[in-house]
């Protein structure tokens, strides 16, 4: 009963700072509202037994991610707003009805299609994921997934390399 | 009782409200912010199989999607930045330069 409210709670939260997200005309407000969907799916993942992925969430996206948005908003100061200045040849309804269409779907799928019997939040609770998720994680991670792991290093190493020479004036 | 199922119904309508933003903004910050808000989707439907399952595999792939989302961010903010300083806009309207 408790995983059901709190599950509901932060979905609501979640969805409203969405749609916020994504409706908010003034483009730092918009990166203010992130943060806090942000950390709402972090509790979300608090609430999924994955502590380690709710602390990375904070401190990646919440702490990292959106200290870059901020960053970029306030280097680029709008004499004229984007909204004002739109293409005749853009249909915002086509746009509406094509996602409203693959929501259908998508919801279609999920309701039919039969994903499993629930899981017992209270066994879920006492597992091993959930007790030593930190320890799992990192066993997964430096075992199994090594190369991928590896591998993710060098995209950051190279995303580096690439934000860095994109976004000097002059090399 | 709360099912797989209710979590990847939430997921689902992150992802539209994502897929909305992309496709009704014009402000190419705010289309970047739709997308962080789409992989945070990804990352919800993962991390409820992964407790479904009780598998730590999902939480990995968690991970490796939220490192590609930073690489995506910086990469993607450094060429709004640069776009800007040389067409002193943000509007993807006006980004045609290689459509043709």
């Amino acid at each position: 009963m408790g995983h059901a409210i709190a599950f509901y709670l932060i979905s609501a939260l979640i969805l409203g700072f969405a749609v916020l997200v994504v409706s908010t005309r003034n483009t730092v407000h918009a990166v203010l509202f992130l943060v806090l969907n942000f950390l709402a799916v972090a509790a979300l993942y608090v609430l999924l037994t994955a502590q380690f992925l709710a602390v990375i969430q904070v401190m990646v996206y919440a702490g990292g991610i959106v200290v870059l948005y901020l960053f970029v908003v306030m280097l680029v100061n709008l004499k004229r707003p984007p909204e004002d200045h739109s293409s005749p040849q853009r249909r915002g309804w086509l746009g509406v009805g094509l996602g409203a269409l693959v929501l259908a779907q998508l919801a279609a799928i999920l309701v039919w299609g039969g994903v499993g019997t629930p899981a017992d939040p209270y066994t879920m609770q006492n597992s091993d994921l959930a007790l030593n998720n930190v320890e799992r994680i990192g066993m997964l991670l430096y075992t199994d997934y090594l190369v991928p792991f590896e591998l993710a290093s060098m995209l950051l190493l190279v995303a580096m390399v690439g934000a860095i020479i994109l976004a000097k004036r002059e090399l | 009782m709360i099912t797989p199922t209710h979590y990847m119904l939430l997921s689902a309508l992150l992802f539209m409200i994502g897929v909305m933003g992309v496709l009704l903004r014009r402000n190419i910050i705010v289309i970047f912010m739709s997308i962080e808000l789409i992989l945070n989707a990804v990352n919800i439907n993962l991390i409820a199989f992964s407790y479904q399952l009780q598998d730590g595999i999902g939480q990995v792939f968690a991970i490796f999607v939220i490192a590609v989302a930073a690489a995506e961010a910086a990469v993607g903010l450094g060429i709004i930045l640069a776009f800007y300083r040389n067409k002193e806009t943000v509007n993807i309207d006006e980004m045609n330069l290689m459509r043709w």
